[in-house]
């Protein structure tokens, strides 16, 4: 079990201050295509701490993912642009720094994992190669010894056999031992942050727990601050502390899981919630939420959310509601905030 | 109990292996390897399992896409399996399939009216040639789509649309069973609510049986009347769908249920999960005896030799079908944690009679009274009062008796 510790060497480049690692502060993204801009994200902030399991919860085209492109820095840049915003790791600032110094930051300072696997690791390489490649490029470690740092952290993640299978190829493992080898390349340099991009969308319910629970027991060893990526509610009741609801590019609401699940603040969240299947409403009619996401390029005036919404009024249709502090340690981005958590 | 109108009788389906300039056959992936049950008339059969477990070949066969290596489909107690092409097309309108992606089981260069409109050319005799564009707007309107937009193309609509496309062909020939592979999978929660609505509608109104094949668990609870469970290639649970989920006494069953995610942060750390070690093991080459038992915690010397049959088997308030030689009922699936109360006796007992009281005074945490009856009336699904939510892992009970 211990034996990972010793692929790491201690002390990070930056330190924290004051416990927070990461700190997006209004941060815009934006896709300029043929068709026109979208605003994929639409000011953004929220912050990291050591130890603590952030998730951002949203569907497809909430961009979620591309929150997460941008803080690792790698989005295709054009088509994208950051127009405004800052990304700060440990105080400074991702985006003013020279691309030299931002790439020696991933790795070992932030890391992240993707969802597919099989994509995402190189075909024509054996797996051991690729996470060793790791200590190659950022420890300067010779071939043996990063080899034998890649068997041990294969040991880490659980895959049987691991030096019998260091030489293997991506395509001979099945969809959970390669997350597994996804997982061993993003922590083999000890990051402080990991960002999880839907880890566990691809797999099966039985491999998805055993994921999770892998993932959970490394933050827990390591003092990772993760970002955990997902639509899932049910991964997301597992494993957060705190949850930032993403709609349409805006954070609608963030508060703490227990919060959050017992009282959503925001129709939006609220609605999710009420999606899910229940035990109590079998043979009843799921309360879904009605219409489509808005379109990126075109999104509505006013609260995002309002065409879609059961509580939408005049003002949410003109005035932009702005993410406040509702209750203690809690966020929403509506105008009937209190009237949606004592509902 | 209506009649039976669709009925799989032990059906096989081997893919052949190829190998080398011959092409020889070296082998067999199993895909579905003796597979039986009824479907009833407007009753929704889940069906669930793993990728892999042969639950879409199960699909493709009823529906004939695929011929059965052996065994046969009856419909309405005709066989199906060895009619003529005629009679295949007849016989078909009564069967039709709603596929997973909504974004390739429909043409991108036919208009929604020419996709929808496709099964009524193919069997004229269902609506006359004139009243084709009408009945193709009334099945627009059905699925809750707008009728004018007969003539866009399906990349004009979102994915949730398109399923309802999709849905709509289904439901154009008026068939009595829709076979549903993954329908809803590729789709967001909050749109996965709204189609999963439409389904249920549909099924009150035209009085459909469906088949749901999904391997998301608690939609396929909200959805059916009765569950089965795949494991590579054989049904290794079917039951009705409270008798399954609260009551599974096939460990894969268990372990399965265990491992989905509870959207209740509350039940954090209290959750007992069964997580199984290792994957699913080739159908080229299943293990011999019980084919679970190769990552069965409960697995004896008798489950490597001697295959299991899917039969009535205890599961603590009566019986349904489970192949495990050591089926016992297990509490996988809770709301409330309940891992310091005293297990109840209905585990240890096999009357029937304590079904009547099942799901009676219970409500949500606070009414967790530490006493012994309250631990599994929180499981019933009898009183609609009752859970606030499908799938809840606690203590079983073999552990809180030790």
């Amino acid at each position: 079990m211990s034996t990972a510790t010793d692929t790491t060497t201690s002390g990070h480049t930056y330190t924290p201050k004051d416990g927070v690692l990461l700190e997006v502060d209004d941060l815009f993204v934006e896709f300029h295509t043929r068709d026109g801009v979208a605003t994929a994200i639409n000011g953004v902030s929220f912050e990291l701490r050591q130890g603590e399991s952030l998730a951002i919860l949203g569907e497809s085209g909430s961009g979620k993912s591309v929150t997460a492109q941008a803080i690792m820095g790698i989005l295709d840049m054009p088509p994208a642009v950051i127009p405004q915003g800052h990304i700060r790791y440990c105080g400074e600032d991702l985006l003013t720094m020279p691309e030299e110094q931002r790439r020696k930051t991933r790795g070992p300072e932030i890391s992240m994992i993707f969802q597919d696997a099989l994509s995402s690791l190189n075909p024509v390489f054996p797996v051991g190669w690729q996470i060793a490649e790791m200590f190659r490029v950022h420890r300067g470690m010779n071939k043996s010894d990063a080899l034998e740092q890649a068997v041990r952290l294969m040991e880490r993640v659980q895959i049987p056999a691991a030096r019998d299978r260091v030489k293997a190829y991506p395509h001979q493992f099945s969809g959970g031992m390669r997350q597994r080898i996804m997982i061993a390349m993003a922590i083999a340099l000890d990051p402080a942050v990991l960002i999880a991009d839907e880890p566990t969308t691809a797999l099966d319910v039985t491999v998805q727990a055993q994921i999770m629970a892998l993932l959970e027991e490394l933050q827990e060893e390591r003092q990772m601050g993760l970002i955990l990526i997902t639509h899932d509610l049910g991964v997301v009741a597992d494993v957060a502390d705190r949850i930032a609801v993403m709609y349409s590019g805006r954070l609608v609401e963030k508060a703490e899981v227990l919060d959050l699940y017992a009282s959503p603040g925001h129709p939006y969240t609220r609605g999710l919630l009420e999606s899910i299947p229940r035990l109590d409403q079998k043979g009843q009619t799921l309360a879904a939420i009605g219409g489509l996401p808005p379109n990126l390029m075109n999104i509505p005036p006013g609260c995002p959310f309002n065409p879609r919404c059961r509580m939408a009024q005049d003002i949410c249709r003109t005035d932009r509601p702005a993410l406040r502090e509702v209750a203690p340690g809690r966020l929403s981005a509506c105008h009937f905030a209190e009237e949606v958590i004592d509902a | 109990m209506p009649e039976v109108v669709l009925s799989a009788n032990n059906l096989v389906k081997h893919y052949p292996i190829k190998k080398g300039v011959l092409r020889r056959t070296v082998g067999h992936v199993k895909a579905v390897d003796g597979v039986s049950f009824d479907l009833h008339k407007g009753e929704t059969l889940g069906i669930v399992g793993e990728s892999g477990c042969g639950k879409s070949t199960l699909g493709r066969l009823l529906m004939r896409l695929e011929e059965p290596t052996a065994g046969t489909v009856q419909f309405e107690g005709q066989d199906w399996s060895g009619a003529s092409a005629r009679e295949t097309r007849r016989l078909r309108r009564n069967i039709q399939i709603v596929f997973q992606d909504p974004y390739t089981s429909l043409n991108p260069r036919m208009t929604v009216g020419d996709i929808i409109g496709e099964p009524l050319e193919i069997h004229p005799d269902v609506v006359p040639k004139g009243g084709r564009r009408q009945r193709v707007q009334e099945l627009l309107d059905l699925v809750g789509l707008n009728p004018e937009h007969i003539n866009r193309y399906p990349h004009q609509f979102s994915g949730g649309q398109r399923q309802r496309i999709g849905i709509a062909r289904g439901i154009a020939l008026n068939p009595k069973v829709l076979i549903c592979d993954e329908p809803v999978s590729a789709l967001d929660v909050s749109v996965q609510a709204q189609v999963v609505n439409l389904m249920e509608k549909l099924q009150d109104e035209l009085g459909l049986a469906y088949v749901f094949i999904a391997h998301d668990l608690s939609v396929v609870r909200h959805i059916s009347d009765r569950v089965g469970v795949m494991y590579l290639g054989r049904m290794a649970e079917l039951g009705e769908e409270d008798e399954v989920y609260s009551r599974p006494t096939h460990p894969y069953t268990q372990a399965l249920l265990s491992a989905v995610p509870v959207p209740d942060p509350t039940l954090r750390g209290k959750r007992e999960q069964i997580v199984l070690v290792g994957d699913v093991p080739s159908p080229a080459n299943p293990p011999s005896g019980c084919r679970f038992h190769t990552r069965c915690w409960k697995a004896q010397d008798v489950c490597s030799q001697e295959e299991p049959q899917l039969e009535m088997r205890q599961d603590g308030a009566g019986g349904h079908l489970s192949a495990c030689h050591f089926a016992e009922p297990r509490l996988v699936v809770e709301t409330v944690d309940v891992s310091d109360l005293v297990p109840d006796e209905r585990f240890v007992s096999s009357s029937t009679d304590d079904l009547d009281d099942v799901g009676s005074g219970l409500g949500h945490d606070d009414s967790l009274a530490p006493d012994d009856r309250s631990t599994v009336e929180r499981s019933s699904v009898s009183d609609p009062q009752a859970p606030a939510d499908t799938s809840r892992v606690v203590q079983d009970t073999d552990d809180q008796q030790r």
